[in-house]
């Protein structure tokens, strides 16, 4: 039934995304490939820290799907050790994990995105193109936890332009969280899908960099850090 | 023959035992030794400090009886609080008493002892004591959790009284040693002690820090092993079932879906979610356990996200309640797609969205006969002040839109109307 949205799946002819798939099970790598291996070519697999960084600087891949929690250190450890090659290969987290302090940590660390196991293959692959084109992948229940992190209303006034959401990014984020697709956000708000993309990767870039303050405040609330 | 019966339990013997000797953990001024003891006697506490007091003046026996009971006498553990009145008179009796002992000393000590040479000790002995007594006060186990909690300002008067305390010590000391001689003799006194001091430190430390370090370790593998436990019990008694239980029916998925899915859901609030936060108390905590009965009662899928939180109140109970219905529409109409459910709270509205990926309908063609919709949710929103909107066209799923002003931000709205 929801087959009206594979038009943003990767169109006949251009090169497939190369990828690289990280996590220390191999049954669910093996389903992975399954999965996505039709629409992308998969370049490589790693099952803990050392080797995904041994891997990813070899191959050099577009996207690599990277698990939260891995033997040696973890996501996030990968993406500390991978930080000179992150413009040129994007990460895409994947994980059955949906707590506040992994998306975050793998957010901050620099990862392109993030997206649950329980998603569908035919997602997946939408995720990779768009993560492969530079876009930031947002979940519903990411999308919750940045507007989570940024409803404080108290905000100091230092970096405010860089630090709050606008009121377009903040409504685009509603509506993912509400479980609408990056083209129906954009039919609703009369904008374009790139537009959009556009307002998400403001976002992240805002998680990545800039608001300390609120983070940290927040991420304490909750007894995170 | 006449029944002899047992004569009645005399009326006024108390029932419950005495209690038995321990200091007490409150109502206490230094040490809780005496009101421990009158708990312990049954006698009136001011009866217990005035004879300390008194035995004070015979060579100090009662100072030395006092430290003995404080020094063996275990502390008792969460004794309530009393009321601050009690515990102000309590202070004030206290401070007299000593007041008295000081006065008397100076009196009795300096007026006959001068002379004789044993006057030397007591002026050393009045500053040194209240010294001690704050020193030995801070390493009481009450007091020496509130002096390492998180919470600076008792840890900051904490180090503050220790070092008073220290003080007053080493100058009771150094009045000690002036007392038996020049000032020369005192220095050479205190460099000699100083000196011992730093030897047996190099005689004992290694030892000291040894015992200290493995103390602390054997506490941290303690408590990993208890951590440990817990896990394996958490999950023996609810992942393991469940697997065993979804072994058992694999001829039903609609079983094995349910219990794999209450199985996850539980196991990742298990997991992820904070301590502190209290079931079904909270707004995002009610919808989270309003879907969770949807999903099991429907055998759908709902993800949830909730932001923000506030407490319920009558007025969220309501919109809860709606949301429910919202959900158990989609959950029914929807031919098993994906539901969605977002729930926000900011600081004057409560926003619920359900959205689903179904067939959708027209809401208006909607018979007139059909209540869930037009009564368990519009109208139970339009009832309690709050406002409802579907959206939902053939194709493109519907969405149910609820919205409720906060009671405590409404209340100021509502007197704005009203004027």
């Amino acid at each position: 039934m929801n087959t009206s949205e594979t038009s943003s799946a990767p169109v006949e002819g251009t090169p497939r995304t190369r990828v690289v798939l990280v996590d220390d099970h191999r049954m669910f790598r093996t389903g992975v490939r399954a999965e996505i291996g039709e629409a992308v070519e998969v370049v490589g697999e790693a099952d803990d820290v050392a080797s995904a960084v041994a891997v990813v600087t070899e191959t050099r891949p577009e996207v690599v799907l990277l698990d939260v929690h891995l033997p040696g250190g973890g996501g996030v450890e990968v993406l500390r050790r991978c930080a000179s090659l992150i413009p040129a290969v994007r990460f895409l987290a994947l994980s059955v994990s949906d707590a506040a302090e992994d998306v975050i940590g793998v957010i901050r660390g620099g990862a392109r995105g993030y997206v649950t196991k329980s998603i569908t293959g035919d997602e997946l692959i939408r995720a990779i193109g768009r993560v492969g084109e530079g876009d930031a992948v947002f979940s519903p229940r990411l999308a919750g936890f940045v507007l989570d992190a940024f409803a404080a209303t108290d905000v100091p006034p230092i970096d405010e332009d860089l630090d709050r959401l606008t009121q377009r990014e903040r409504e685009v984020l509603r509506l993912i969280a509400r479980g609408y697709a990056y083209k129906e956000i954009a039919r609703r708000l009369v904008i374009s899908v790139k537009t959009v993309e556009t307002h998400v990767s403001a976002v992240l870039r805002k998680l990545q960099l800039s608001n300390r303050h609120e983070l940290t405040r927040w991420a304490t609330d909750r007894r995170l850090v | 023959m006449t029944a002899v019966y047992p004569p009645p339990a005399a009326p006024n013997r108390p029932v419950h035992p005495t209690p038995k000797l321990r200091r007490a953990a409150s109502h206490r001024f230094a040490g809780g030794v005496a009101r421990g003891l009158a708990e312990h006697l049954g006698v009136e506490v001011v009866v217990l400090r005035v004879a300390f007091v008194a035995l004070a003046f015979f060579a100090g026996l009662g100072v030395v009886l006092y430290a003995a009971f404080w020094i063996f006498v275990p502390q008792s553990v969460g004794t309530a609080a009393p009321p601050s009145r009690e515990r102000g008179r309590e202070r004030h009796q206290a401070l007299a008493l000593i007041i008295v002992l000081i006065a008397a000393t100076m009196l009795t000590g300096l007026g006959t002892d001068t002379d004789t040479g044993s006057g030397d000790w007591l002026w050393p002995l009045l500053v040194a004591g209240p010294g001690v007594i704050l020193l030995w006060r801070q390493a009481d186990e009450s007091q020496r959790q509130r002096w390492f909690s998180l919470d600076g300002r008792s840890r900051v008067a904490g180090w503050l009284r220790a070092l008073i305390g220290a003080t007053l010590v080493v100058a009771g000391l150094i009045f000690f040693s002036l007392g038996r001689g020049g000032i020369g003799d005192a220095l050479a006194a205190m460099r000699g002690a100083g000196l011992l001091l730093v030897g047996l430190l190099v005689i004992f430390g290694p030892y000291l820090l040894r015992q200290t370090r493995e103390l602390g370790a054997e506490r941290r593998a303690r408590i990993r092993a208890q951590e440990r436990a817990e896990v394996a019990a958490h999950v023996h008694d609810s992942v393991l079932h469940t697997l065993t239980l979804i072994q058992r029916q694999v001829e039903d998925p609609r079983e094995v879906a349910r219990l794999a899915r209450a199985q996850e859901r539980e196991l990742r609030a298990w997991l992820y979610r904070p301590d502190g936060e209290e079931p079904d108390r909270t707004f995002a905590a009610a919808l989270r356990g309003v879907a969770a009965e949807v999903e099991d009662a429907h055998g759908v899928s709902i993800e949830i996200v909730c932001v923000g939180d506030c407490p319920v109140d009558d007025r969220l109970s309501a919109l809860i309640a709606a949301a429910r219905e919202a959900m158990v529409n989609a959950a029914k109409y929807a031919g098993g797609a994906a539901i969605s459910v977002f729930g926000e709270a900011d600081e004057d509205t409560v926003t619920v969205f359900v959205r689903d990926r179904g067939p959708g309908f027209d809401p208006d063609a909607v018979p007139a006969d059909r209540l869930g919709v037009r009564e368990s949710v519009l109208g139970r929103m339009r009832r309690n002040g709050g406002a409802a909107n579907i959206r939902s066209e053939p194709g493109e799923g519907t969405e149910v839109e609820l919205e409720m002003r906060r009671a405590d931000a409404g209340r100021s709205a509502v007197g704005r109307t009203n004027t």
